[in-house]
């Protein structure tokens, strides 16, 4: 099964990584992506802009369009990484590589839907 | 897990709110900061124990505020000493705090300590090496580094200037919305101040100041987080993103300037200006220029540039007129200029300079472009006069070396067919 792992973290700290601190988690987390590209397992993954870079269009009788993410919570979503998964079990452990000795969460969330050129079938 | 590196970000994150907060609740900077250095060491004792708390800034102000409370009570000497695992378990309360850390208290606290640092009574200079302290969280040694002087030197002045704003009299009640937009607006400036001093450096100093850039995109950027849709402080963040997004080209090997127009524009960096671009965008969204948001639109329209030819100078010099109709001044004139004389030739640019002679007569930059301007029109003698006069006032080697690679070039070449390099790099 397909699923997204979504990358939830506290804002504030990711902005205070500096650059080295930066790129060192992202080095560690690409030799475990590296590893499941080889093996056909992984879809697009994205890396998204600080929330101050997002606008919000809530619909209703009157659409409203706000500046900002959608919740204004402590941990954000930041990102997120399509993978194919034979189990839970498999999600998990993935969860638990890509993320070592890191402070992140992941959400896993089977995907139901998956349009790779936006156009439904 | 043994590596306990994980923290420090966490702390630096968590200190603008803490601190904020601490001193609201005691009314007094240094006690404050103190009772964030002492949370600040029984996080590092009892988080690799215990994993971070749910919400690490409600953590450490409850802790904070404990100590100093622990710390009254000792001087009283009419308590005991709590147990130190008094306080390693904080659960409920910490949720509890985090429930009655509003928003809006959050927001005014990191808006007051940061306005608290901008007492119109300070020296910019002060004003900058304040925040950098006690909102960044800088030791006395990197900021003294920072500004070239020894430690001694800026322990004395922050102390100075701490004592100064300790007479001032913030009001810690929550502002009314005039109030509110008034600190706003001078915290941006000094926001821009501690960029500024980053950024104008260069030779040797460069990699000493760049963090100042750095520390400066993370204020702004908080402070766009608390007031998201303030399009003023969009623009701010923008300005600060898409300028230090050049920092890579701007100096060569020697740490010599490197204009706009002769930089390699590969060394750009695309995800900041990816950022700065859309973040233009929103705040063109609200229709409410200001002038941060048009520095920053000006800053975009030489980011969107493949290459030097390409850049819209008529946008230019649209934006720096709305500019200069929003905040006059002969410097944003002196930049018009340079975009008139791309766009309508150098004749024309040079009449529209030709009036900030005496309100510019102490600019380095004015004699630059001026003498570059000259050079164009083959004027050598007065481009040479114009050139003597920038190096005396050149703040930097490697501004004066600038010049003196266009003097070099007026020996060499003669002055007809130049084209000119004495703009301002932006």
């Amino acid at each position: 099964m397909l699923y997204a792992f979504l990358c939830c973290h506290d804002e504030a700290v990711v902005n205070s990584w500096t650059k080295i601190e930066d790129d060192a988690v992202l080095a560690k987390r690409h030799k475990v992506t590296e590893k499941l590209a080889a093996r056909g397992k992984l879809g697009p993954a994205l890396r998204l802009m600080p929330t101050t870079a997002a606008t919000t269009v809530r619909m209703g009788r009157e659409p409203v369009v706000l500046d900002g993410p959608f919740a204004e919570t402590k941990e954000a979503l930041l990102g997120f990484y399509l993978i194919e998964c034979a189990s839970l079990e498999e999600a998990i452990a993935i969860a638990k590589d890509i993320g070592r000795d890191e402070h992140v969460t992941f959400e896993i969330r089977p995907v139901k839907l998956f349009l790779p050129q936006g156009v439904a079938s | 897990m043994t590596d306990i590196s994980w923290i420090d970000p966490v702390l630096r994150a968590a200190r603008p709110q803490v601190v904020g907060a601490l001193t609201r609740y005691f009314r007094d900077l240094d006690q404050a900061e103190e009772a964030f250095q002492e949370s600040c060491l029984r996080a590092l004792k009892n988080w690799p124990v215990n994993g971070p708390p749910r919400d690490p800034a409600a953590w450490l102000i409850l802790v904070g505020r404990n100590v100093a409370l622990d710390d009254v009570r000792r001087r009283a000497k009419s308590a005991p000493l709590p147990a130190d695992d008094a306080i390693s378990d904080l659960g409920d309360a910490e949720a509890d705090l985090a429930d009655r850390l509003d928003n809006s208290h959050y927001r005014d606290d990191v808006l007051r300590l940061l306005f608290i640092c901008c007492h119109p009574d300070l020296p910019a200079v002060q004003q900058i090496a304040l925040a950098l302290r006690i909102v960044s969280g800088l030791t006395v040694k990197e900021i003294a580094r920072a500004f070239l002087v020894g430690d001694a030197a800026m322990e004395q002045r922050i102390t100075r200037a701490k004592s100064r704003v300790a007479c001032a009299d913030v009001p810690f009640e929550a502002p009314g919305s005039a109030e509110r937009a008034e600190r706003l607006g001078a915290v941006a400036a000094m926001i821009y101040l501690i960029f500024n001093e980053g950024y104008a450096a260069s030779g040797g100093t460069q990699h000493l100041r760049a963090p100042l850039c750095e520390e400066a995109i993370r204020l702004a950027r908080l402070l766009l987080t608390l007031y998201p849709g303030e399009p003023e402080i969009m623009g701010l963040t923008a300005l600060l993103l898409l300028q230090h997004a050049r920092a890579a080209a701007r100096l060569d090997a020697d740490g010599s300037i490197v204009l706009l127009d002769d930089q390699d524009r590969r060394l750009w960096d695309r995800d900041l200006i990816a950022e700065g671009l859309a973040l233009i965008e929103k705040a063109e969204r609200h229709r409410r220029a200001g002038p941060y948001q048009l520095q920053a639109a000006i800053a975009g329209v030489h980011a969107r540039a493949a290459k030097a030819d390409d850049t819209s100078w008529a946008d230019i010099d649209r934006l720096y007129g709305a500019l200069e109709r929003l905040q006059p001044s002969p410097v944003v004139t002196l930049n018009r200029a340079v975009a008139v004389s791309k766009a309508q030739g150098a004749a024309a640019a040079l009449a529209l300079i030709e009036p900030l002679a005496e309100p510019l007569a102490g600019y380095f930059h004015f004699y630059g472009v001026r003498g570059g301007l000259l050079m164009q029109l083959g004027r050598a003698d007065e481009a040479r006069v114009a050139f003597d006069r920038a190096i005396a006032l050149a703040h930097t080697p490697a501004e004066a070396a600038h010049i003196r690679l266009h003097l070099d070039r007026l020996m060499k070449q003669g002055a007809t067919g130049m084209t000119s390099n004495g703009r301002k790099s932006f």
